[in-house]
């Protein structure tokens, strides 16, 4: 926790230090940007914006890893789906994310279908991708003694596939995580009138270097605080039974 | 195969066992035998021929490794094949294979020894109608394998399953067996059936030298 604590120091040290080489005006230092926060936090802007690009990021988020989890596994499982799915797989891939969204607002209007569709249509492929990997490396001799002890297929599912492909879909969930983080602001930026790429967007415009780095620090701390309260717990909890030693 | 080939494993075969009866497969390793419990099992399609199973058709099965659900507790492995079973009669069970300090362990905790055993309740637990074992003791040290093999006696006379159990041990084969069939090198054919009169585990060492004698006899043949 001290060497954190020194860390930060020294960041926002740097900071100071960088604001006043280069002029409050390129660099606001850290208490012009304090101050900002605070302001945009009392008018109720802060919330509001946050919370905009929260319930995208969320929404976008669990579709793509459900349909893209889906995908994956019957992509692992089945060659023919695998063979059908995967030119399609590796178009998504590899489209750059500007096109997809620039074509969802194009051919959906600018509306938030469109947005978290077009972020969801960025990450699934990064999931399905992941997943199928996990598919692909179950063990089969669990799956065959499951056979002959005549198990369920929801005992099946639940007790030997899903926790094998726990590791994948974990790492499906933060690569994921990270880069839904960055295209909901694109996509509020070149389409949507509210969240936090809405906000840089007009302050760009404005030339209000402020209120940019007000709105990043904002953001920064809440993926911060749902990569400490949420991501890592889960993690932990998924990994429990191989920190037991032997 | 993996590399694309075919192989023929097992040639032409055929037996069947009674109600209640322990029969062994004993042949040299590669022979086949654990093809063939696969194919009685259902795990293995690629065959001609026909398996007649018995009417319930309850299967247990002890593989050569323990396959057990490393995210899974002792206790839960085995109620997850055996959701029917009793709560005593999980009980004894675990007792009557020293496994009931462990039954909240992971298999990750255990030994080899211990893995087996929990694979050995598992196939037990379901009250099987068939019990296919796959060389359930190889890779023990002889003392324990022998151990398992007198716990694994002692279920199998209280229970009374049809029984087959493939091992390349032949005094493992004369200890539990009622019936020991043996194989030739692949394409395995049946090269003898000999009966073990005596009940199980309970042979003195005289008569298991004479049967070894007469095995050795009949197999010159």
């Amino acid at each position: 926790m001290g060497w954190r604590l020194i860390s930060l120091g020294l960041l926002i040290g740097a900071w100071y230090a960088g604001s006043q080489l280069a002029g409050e005006r390129l660099l606001p230092g850290p208490r012009a940007v304090a101050l900002a926060l605070l302001d945009e936090a009392e008018s109720g802007a802060l919330a509001f914006n946050l919370g905009a690009t929260l319930a995208r990021v969320a929404a976008a988020f669990v579709i793509a890893m459900a349909l893209g989890s889906v995908i994956g596994i019957v992509m692992g499982r089945s060659p023919i789906a695998n063979r059908l799915g995967d030119p399609w797989l590796i178009v998504l891939l590899n489209l750059p994310a500007l096109v997809i969204i620039v074509l969802a607002y194009i051919w959906a209007g600018l509306t938030e279908t469109a947005a978290v569709g077009a972020v969801a249509l960025n990450k699934l492929p990064v999931a399905t991708v992941t997943v199928r990997e996990g598919a692909r490396s179950l063990d089969m001799g669990l799956d065959e003694m499951a056979y002959v002890f005549r198990m369920r297929s929801w005992t099946r599912m639940r007790h030997i596939v899903l926790p094998q492909l726990a590791p994948y879909l974990a790492a499906a969930a933060r690569s994921g995580l990270s880069l839904v983080w960055k295209i909901v602001l694109i996509v509020e930026l070149l389409g949507r009138p509210n969240g936090v790429g809405f906000e840089i967007g007009v302050a760009f415009q404005l030339f209000d270097v402020t209120r940019i780095l007000a709105y990043a620090l904002a953001f920064v701390a809440v993926m911060l605080a749902v990569e400490t309260l949420l991501v890592q717990p889960l993690e932990r909890h998924i990994a429990r039974w191989r920190l037991r030693p032997a | 195969m993996a590399a694309g080939g075919s192989l023929h494993v097992l040639g032409e075969l055929a037996f069947g066992l009674r109600s209640g009866e322990v029969a062994a497969l004993v042949g040299p390793s590669g022979c086949g035998k654990t093809t063939l419990l696969r194919i009685i099992a259902g795990l293995d399609r690629d065959f001609e021929g026909s398996v007649f199973l018995p009417a319930k058709g309850r299967l247990g099965m002890v593989f050569q490794e323990p396959r057990l659900l490393g995210w899974r507790t002792v206790e839960q492995n085995v109620r997850l094949a055996a959701p029917r079973a009793s709560d005593t009669e999980l009980a004894g069970l675990f007792e009557m294979l020293e496994l009931t300090a462990h039954r909240n362990h992971y298999p990750g905790e255990l030994s080899l020894g211990l893995a087996r055993r929990v694979a050995l309740a598992r196939a037990f637990a379901v009250n099987p109608d068939l019990l296919l074992l796959d060389e359930p003791f190889v890779s023990l040290d002889a003392e324990l394998a022998l151990r398992l093999r007198e716990e694994l006696a002692e279920l199998v006379n209280r229970r009374s399953p049809m029984t087959l159990l493939v091992t390349h041990n032949l005094d493992e084969a004369i200890g539990l067996a009622d019936r020991i069939l043996f194989l030739s090198p692949s394409p395995a054919r049946i090269l003898a059936e000999i009966p073990v009169a005596s009940p199980r585990e309970t042979q003195a060492p005289e008569r298991t030298a004479a049967l070894r004698a007469e095995i050795a006899r009949r197999l010159k043949l």
